[in-house]
């Protein structure tokens, strides 16, 4: 009876959801790595490594995926050979054909912008396609969220283009690592040379776009204008993709601010300051003074985009193809031969990555997380277009001098849309790694 | 009380495109009993006629200037206009600076054409089947539709501009009496006048001529008038048509007003399902109402006092208009009795 009683249809079901609740919380990953007896992730096996690159190859940014994804595949192509582009330049000379005596090849997925879609496609390529490293990504959402993921499954995740703080800041992970700058450099760069161009006092109307990088990225400017006595009149958050921001705009006008500074990037950039000059922004004058609007993330793309509605906005950006340092030319030439035009800042960031990831399994001698990990912390390069840089160790960010830009006036081609005004040295954008919190906590293997 | 107008004159635009594409959605569903979730996808290719156009009022050939340098440092091969050769100078600036406007007649008569393939194609087949088969078969062409958008003319909007002499801000507080604040673009309010031309034309054409006078016919009853010998099927290819030129221009004049992107059909095809839903499946009266009505209320929610009382609202509030008003008024605003009633 007590037997026939252990078996009932009840304590089955039981037993069943304590089997599936025990599933569910176990790792993401099944730890195949140690089962190999490898010591990490993907080790490679053969006479090749495997790089997965994660990009918006569908939606909004399709355009900037395309050109990272060129970018990569340029980046293969140079490391396998030995030289080319800004591997000619780059400082460190350990790349010579390979690494660490592997072929490297690639795999890609689409990030489609969403966080769902990019961690599905990281973990179909670490998974499936053996990948040893995810790299790309066009929003620090996802960023944020391949990071994540990348630290779980126990492969080194080298970001692409995102700008938030908190990718380096309160959602830092071991094995991430990310060359772009971040809003934190953005405002402290931007603010003295906004107050320069439009003097002190000033009332702010802040528009935003609704997630992590927006509200990043309104912080830093606020933190960077107020010593300036720049005020923030209203911070209001706008929905992501909101296409028509007209409603958004016209409070603007009756709100006695003076500047507009626009927290937005990608289509929603390209709208609301199209919309915002429609309303006859940049021709009213406010308290005595010249209307002015502000675009803290610049992106080539998104400017030609824009068309004539940038000109002399001024805004920040990673790198832009009109450098003249031997990097940056290298980079342009090469680039250019290959595919007839210019560059963007996405494509420059991920090719560095692609580079420093190659040059520090070289250096270090293996594709082991950990180690490849410690060979870029506190690595100090030079060559790569940003001129001397140095990738902390504390957070996994790199510092370098930051551009401020311009919309131009008289372009001379549809790539000339902005233009370098001031280069704000590193000293002047460091901040301390306790700054923006999170921990790094320890790196996982596999 | 500026901020206020300034608000309802963003709704009446932002309803000027939304009553325009629901009036050709409501018009199909109506006439055909379609649900096409295509609709949008025909807004966007409207919004490339205009694109297309421009580019084709620009179509250069290539000139070696040996004093000048392309980004590679190699002589920049400068592009020169056709039309500039062709027309001289002030001719192709003139063109292109109406390219916009002109793009209407572009929009239209493509717009027509791809309409009846459309119909004659695909829809046709699909007439007796399910609503979930068409709205199947009719998404799936929408993302075929934008994907092929997105292959030939990138991801990124392409802003167009507004012709010169509309390009800038009109002093709208002055005409009516109030501050100096009140301003608003002149392209928009050509937009709203011109989305009021169109409707208007619409209903006088189903009004007050014989074809439209079998349209609404074979609105009310299709069989009676296919029974009485005229060729209903024919008269709805035309309607379908129509419907596709009417989003068609709709999209090519909204380009000042949002630079337009293969995605933004997908964009307004949900509201202006929304906008038919509330004012009465298969009412042409009632999408035009719908329209407006949701699009001023989606501008005052946006305000930042009705944002600061309930966060998130501009989100919701159509679809929460919507609840209401399915609730009050089950069929929506002006809704028949009988349609999707079965």
């Amino acid at each position: 009876m007590s037997e026939r009683k252990d078996i009932t249809r009840r304590r089955v079901i039981k037993s069943g959801a304590a089997a599936a609740a025990a599933a569910g919380a176990t790792p993401y990953f099944y730890t195949r790595a140690f089962a190999d007896g490898h010591g990490y992730m993907n080790a490679p096996k053969g006479d090749s490594v495997t790089f997965g690159f994660n990009v918006p190859q569908t939606g909004a940014y399709a355009d900037e995926g395309a050109d990272e994804l060129r970018a990569y595949e340029m980046a293969v192509e140079h490391i396998n050979a030995g030289g080319g582009g800004m591997l000619d330049t780059f400082s460190s000379k350990e790349l010579k054909g390979g690494v660490n005596g592997k072929t490297v090849k690639f795999v890609t997925g689409d990030t489609q912008t969403k966080s769902d879609a990019a961690r599905a496609s990281a973990k179909r390529m670490i998974e499936n396609d053996g990948a040893i490293m995810i790299t790309g990504g066009s929003s620090s959402g996802v960023a944020i969220a391949v990071q994540g993921l990348c630290q779980e499954a126990g492969v080194i995740f080298m970001a692409g283009l995102t700008h938030s703080n908190d990718t380096t800041g309160k959602d830092k992970r071991a094995n991430g690592f990310r060359h772009f700058f971040n809003t934190e450099m953005t405002g402290a760069a931007l603010g003295p040379v906004l107050n320069n161009n439009y003097g002190k006092d000033r009332k702010v109307y802040h528009l935003t776009a609704d997630y992590t990088w927006g509200y990043s990225q309104e912080g830093s400017m606020i933190k960077y204008t107020q010593p300036y006595g720049w005020e923030t009149v209203a911070a209001v958050k706008t929905p992501v993709g909101a296409g028509d921001f007209s409603q958004f705009i016209t409070p603007v006008l009756s709100s006695g601010a003076d500047t507009l500074i626009l927290n937005h990037y990608g289509k929603d950039m390209v709208n609301s300051l199209t919309q915002a000059v429609q309303f006859g922004l940049r021709d009213k004058q406010v308290n005595g003074k010249d209307f002015t609007i502000v675009v803290p993330l610049y992106s080539r793309l998104m400017a030609q985009g824009a068309g004539e509605n940038v000109k002399g906005i001024f805004g920040s950006t990673n790198w832009h193809w009109s450098l003249q340092d031997d990097g940056s030319k290298a980079f342009v030439k090469a680039f250019g031969t290959k595919y007839g035009f210019p560059p963007s800042q996405a494509a420059h960031t991920t090719y560095c990555q692609a580079l420093l990831y190659a040059d520090a399994c070289q250096r270090a001698g293996t594709f082991k997380p950990s180690e490849v990990g410690a060979a870029l912390e506190g690595f100090k390069f030079d060559g790569l277009g940003n001129g001397p840089t140095e990738y902390r160790a504390d957070d996994h960010q790199c510092f370098k001098d930051v551009l401020v830009v311009k919309g131009k006036e008289n372009p001379s081609s549809k790539f000339d849309v902005l233009e370098v005004v001031e280069v704000t040295p590193r000293a002047k954008v460091e901040y301390a790694a306790s700054l923006l919190g999170g921990e790094l906590g320890p790196y996982n293997n596999g | 009380m500026d901020a206020i107008f300034l608000q309802v004159l963003n709704g009446l635009d932002k309803g000027g495109a939304y009553a325009l594409i629901a009036l050709g959605l409501t018009l199909v569903f109506g006439t055909l009993g379609v649900v096409n979730f295509a609709h949008g996808a025909l807004f966007m290719l409207g919004a490339f006629c205009a694109v297309a156009l421009e580019r084709m009022l620009s179509v250069s050939y290539e000139r070696i200037n040996p004093d000048k340098q392309d980004f590679l440092g190699n002589p920049l091969k400068e592009q020169i206009s056709y039309l500039v050769d062709w027309l001289g100078a002030d001719t192709a600036a003139f063109l292109q600076d109406y390219s916009v406007p002109l793009s209407i007649l572009f929009a239209a008569i493509f717009m027509a054409i791809v309409g009846i393939v459309m119909e004659r194609g695909l829809i046709k087949h699909f007439y007796k089947r399910p609503h979930a088969d068409q709205i199947l078969v009719t998404f799936g062409l929408a993302i075929v539709v934008q994907e092929l958008v997105r292959h030939y003319f990138g991801a990124n909007p392409i802003p167009q501009a507004a012709p010169d002499i509309v390009s800038g801000a009109a002093n709208v507080g002055a005409w009516v009496g109030l501050g100096d604040n009140v301003i608003y673009p002149w392209w928009r309010l050509v937009y709203f006048l011109f989305s009021a031309a169109i409707i208007f034309g619409v209903f006088a054409f189903l009004q007050f001529t014989t074809f439209g006078m079998v349209v609404r016919a074979g609105m009310q009853d299709r069989e009676t008038v296919g029974l009485l010998g005229i060729n209903i099927e024919q008269k709805f290819t035309v309607v379908f048509g129509l419907a596709a030129v009417v989003a068609g221009v709709a999209g090519a004049m909204y380009t000042p007003v949002l630079p337009p992107d293969y995605h933004m059909g997908m964009d307004f095809l949900v509201l202006s399902f929304v906008v038919v839903v509330v004012g009465g499946m298969g009412s042409l009266g009632g999408a035009v109402l719908a329209g407006f009505l949701l699009g001023i209320l989606q501008s005052f929610a946006s305000m930042q006092a009705v944002q600061e009382l309930i966060p998130g609202i501009s989100q919701i509030i159509i679809y929460l208009v919507a609840v209401i008003v399915l609730l009050t008024l089950p069929r929506g605003l002006m809704g028949r009795k009988g349609v999707m009633e079965d």
